[in-house]
């Protein structure tokens, strides 16, 4: 092993060696943090919401005129789309989850606001709700039909049940869990009894801290506009997407349908940033390997032609072609070596910075040794085909004077 | 000797054309791709109205909750808003609310169809500079005497009247009956500084009326609404309550009436912490355009980081030039000894030099702004042309510039160091015949 010439042979050439070390290790920052953010949005973005969402879509229902009654409309259009065929269930909603936009409340364990609260979403239902969304009750019951109150903006809020998620009930009851069905916790003024719980159900923003926190509760504000929620069969909700919007926009003048959409599609809008920013970082870091590859192969090269009178000397005096090639090897290898040490410093330091000034979790360990071990590697490919051509140089090289 | 050494520069690329497209290339990917996040960073984080847009500001008045450390509320109470607008402090001010509500066009066939709207008061074309295609914004009076006055978008005027001057016509919204004044032409900021609460960089609504009307209409509300107190029940306990749902801008010409101003907002406050409200400490504030978008976050984490990453792409583009560079500079050794055997002395071959790799790097450039086109467009088809508004993702005439610019200079900074390892050497050495 020729460590020593090979090390020293860098020195008398430390522009190439810094140049590709440096390379390296910004390519290392860029890749290693690059992967990390896209591993934690693929992460973020395969979260279920709880709801049996390729079967599922939803849509709105707006009423305008003196003729238009939106109690009778609600009433008539759920009646309507549960007895139709292929629809398993429909529920009116305030807010859709995953989608942006909904309400939230803080919430207490006594009726004093200085108490710390725990933020929910809370979703305005009716006892369909479950079905519809084909949540997953763990606890406790669903509510009655009888639980669930009509009213007008006018009248007080005063839900006094609510069927709650699991992450919630263990927010506001750590120590209790599943147990907490039958305790109270208040709205402001008013105490709300937890009646059942289900296993997950995700709030309409999902980027926020609070997002496996959601409340759905029996109590269906009228007004001019309705949403609803609908659950078809499997493989009916194309179909049923067209007829529910043409039957519906058809039977009532005072009222026209609008946004309708399916989950799979709202839940690709709402993701839709965090999948760009994972296509252009995989762009990024495809054109940095790229880069540095040939930037590793051109130094090489330019090492190699400089030397092919030394390199044709060594094979004259008996060097294998094994020799040469491990030789060449051995020295990418360090340079390799240093540039991802230097890289190791950089990624790690530009992480704690990522995390520290944008809120991101910081990386776990095995990200950085990995980057290490798989630059080195890329290093060692791309010299392979120069190094392979520099143990081919003829020994016959050594005594021609040119 | 800029055009003799230009020649020489040309000559010198056709004589290594793989090493000096290879230099190119590497110019190209690396501005290119900077250029692509600068031009997202430089319109998101930029100013939508520099003209005027230190004299324009967002109020802040900390009508939030008492018992928590969070931050003031970015939007204002209905209570505020009116109080406000009726006493008319500054030179300019507009409340602005963004609502929803059902037109229907004329005629049997034509279905009634929703849209996204804004109530503004009559300042609100002023202030922003909102241009106009027909007709003018409706006079103060028309907010004061709660006129059914509108004024909509160019493409809702193609919708619903093909396109012609509608000034005058009727116009059925919210089932009521509003008087046209004007159309708006291309109007879309971006970001869309007077409104940031919902998506700042959405296409912005189509219909305006004024603000005064949307409480005692009942307009359907379409933006964010924050009640860190749960509002009494009904309609007027909510106009009541301390949820906020409105944004308000006022113009201040000088420094003096932006003082005069935040004067007269912590006299309103002291008054209210007399009836009760306010019960935080008073927090009054002014927040400029710009100030206002660097507070409420609108550049979006993402594109900072981008920034960083793309920076390090370039470093790595230009580390890579400094090699190829290095490497056809000493190729040249010979030339350069042959030039300094004839009198040039160090400081013209230096020139030659930075000619040199200036000319690449403008190749560099001008190849880059076909990669940052190529990106740019990439970017509009990964984000979609629905949830956002894309237009402005391409490339503008100060991007053009700075793309070139960057180019040049990278390249020759990025020379330095080969070019004064090649001027350096022993012209005699290479003067013997090999």
């Amino acid at each position: 092993m020729e460590i020593g010439p090979i090390l020293r042979a860098l020195t008398r050439n430390k522009l190439g060696v810094i140049l590709i070390a440096l390379q390296i290790a910004f390519t290392m920052t860029v890749m290693v943090n690059a992967v990390f953010i896209i591993n934690e949005r693929s992460k973020a973005m395969g979260r279920p919401s709880g709801l049996d969402e390729p079967n599922m879509f939803y849509l709105s229902s707006t009423g305008f005129g003196e003729q238009f009654n939106s109690e009778v409309t609600e009433q008539d259009d759920l009646q309507l789309l549960r007895t139709m065929p292929g629809i398993v269930d429909a529920a009116p909603t305030n807010a859709i989850p995953v989608s942006g936009s909904g309400s939230s409340n803080a919430l207490r364990l006594e009726n004093d606001p200085t108490l710390p609260a725990v933020i929910s979403a809370v979703y305005y239902t009716d006892d369909h709700a479950l079905n519809t969304m084909d949540l997953n009750l763990i606890a406790g019951e669903n509510f009655n039909s009888s639980d669930v109150l009509y009213q007008t903006a006018s009248e007080a809020r005063d839900y006094d049940r609510s069927v709650v998620s699991l992450a919630f009930a263990e927010a506001l009851f750590p120590e209790e869990g599943l147990e907490s069905v039958g305790r109270v916790f208040y709205n402001g003024d008013y105490p709300v009894q937890i009646t059942g719980i289900v296993e997950r159900l995700q709030t309409p923003w999902p980027n926020n801290s609070f997002v496996e926190h959601a409340m759905l509760v029996p109590l269906n504000f009228i007004g001019s506009t309705s949403t609803y929620l609908i659950r078809t069969e499997p493989g009916e909700r194309d179909r049923l997407m067209v007829e529910t919007e043409e039957i519906l926009a058809s039977n009532n003048p005072n009222r026209i349908i609008r946004g309708l959409k399916s989950m799979d599609e709202t839940r690709e809008e709402t993701y839709r940033l965090d999948s760009a920013m994972a296509t252009i970082l995989l762009v990024v870091i495809v054109t940095l390997v790229f880069i540095t590859s040939m930037g590793i192969v051109g130094l090489a090269v330019f090492g190699i032609n400089r030397r092919r009178k030394q390199i044709g000397t060594r094979r004259a005096l008996g060097a294998s072609h094994g020799q040469i090639l491990r030789y060449f090897m051995l020295e990418n290898f360090f340079i390799s070596g240093a540039g991802v040490t230097l890289g190791a410093l950089f990624t790690i330091g530009f992480s704690i910075a990522l995390s520290s000034l944008f809120e991101m979790p910081t990386m776990s360990w095995y990200y950085t040794p990995l980057g290490m071990v798989l630059l080195i590697l890329i290093g060692q490919l791309a010299v392979l085909g120069p190094s392979t051509r520099a143990a081919r140089i003829q020994p016959a090289i050594a005594t021609r004077s040119i | 000797m800029f055009f003799y050494y230009l020649r020489l520069s040309a000559l010198s690329y056709r004589r290594n054309p793989i090493l000096s497209s290879l230099m190119v290339l590497a110019i190209a990917i690396g501005v290119g791709a900077y250029m692509v996040i600068f031009t997202l960073n430089y319109v998101m984080g930029g100013n939508p109205i520099p003209q005027k847009s230190d004299q324009l500001f967002h109020l802040q008045i900390d009508s939030g909750n008492p018992n928590t450390e969070s931050d003031p509320p970015e939007q204002l109470t209905y209570i505020d808003a009116r109080a406000l607008i009726e006493a008319d402090a500054a030179f300019r001010e507009t409340p602005s609310s963004k609502i929803s509500g059902i037109i229907e066009p004329e005629g049997d066939d034509a279905r009634p169809f929703s849209v996204i709207g804004r109530g503004a008061a009559a300042d609100f074309f002023t202030m922003f500079n909102v241009p106009f295609l027909y007709g003018t914004p409706w006079d103060e009076s028309a907010d004061r005497n709660l006129q059914q006055v509108a004024v909509i978008t160019k493409e809702l005027n193609e919708r619903l009247f093909g396109g012609e001057d509608p000034s005058g016509q009727t116009l059925r919204f919210h089932s009521s009956n509003f008087q046209i004044v004007g159309v708006l032409d291309d109007w879309a900021p971006v970001p869309k500084f007077y409104d940031v609460n919902n998506n700042p960089f959405d296409g912005g609504e189509e219909i305006f009326i004024p603000w005064n009307l949307v409480a005692p209409m009942e307009f359907s509300r379409s933006g964010n609404t924050n009640c860190w107190k749960a509002p009494d029940p009904g309609r007027e306990g909510f106009l009541n309550s301390e949820c906020v749902w409105i944004q308000y801008w006022v113009e201040l010409r000088d420094g003096e009436e932006e003082e005069d101003y935040l004067q007269f907002l912590n006299n309103y406050v002291a008054e209210q912490k007399e009836f009760g409200r306010m019960p935080r400490p008073m927090n009054n504030a002014l927040f400029d355009v710009e100030e206002w978008l660097l507070k409420e976050e609108v550049l979006p984490n993402e594109t900072k980081i981008l920034s960083a990453l793309a920076a390090m792409l370039l470093a790595v583009c230009l580390l890579n030039t400094i090699g190829l560079l290095l490497s056809k500079f000493l190729g040249k050794s010979g030339e350069i000894g042959v030039r300094q055997a004839l009198g040039a002395h160090k400081g013209s071959l230096f020139m030659q030099h930075v000619i040199e790799a200036g000319f690449i790097g403008l190749l560099g450039g001008i190849i880059g702004l076909g990669v940052a086109a190529a990106g740019l467009e990439g970017i509009k088809v990964v984000l979609g042309d629905d949830l956002m508004m894309t237009d402005w993702i391409q490339l503008n005439p100060p991007v053009v510039a700075v793309t070139l610019v960057l180019a040049i200079f990278a390249t020759i900074a990025a020379g330095f160091y080969p070019i004064w390892r090649a001027c350096n050497v022993n012209p005699a050495i290479h003067l013997k015949t090999q």
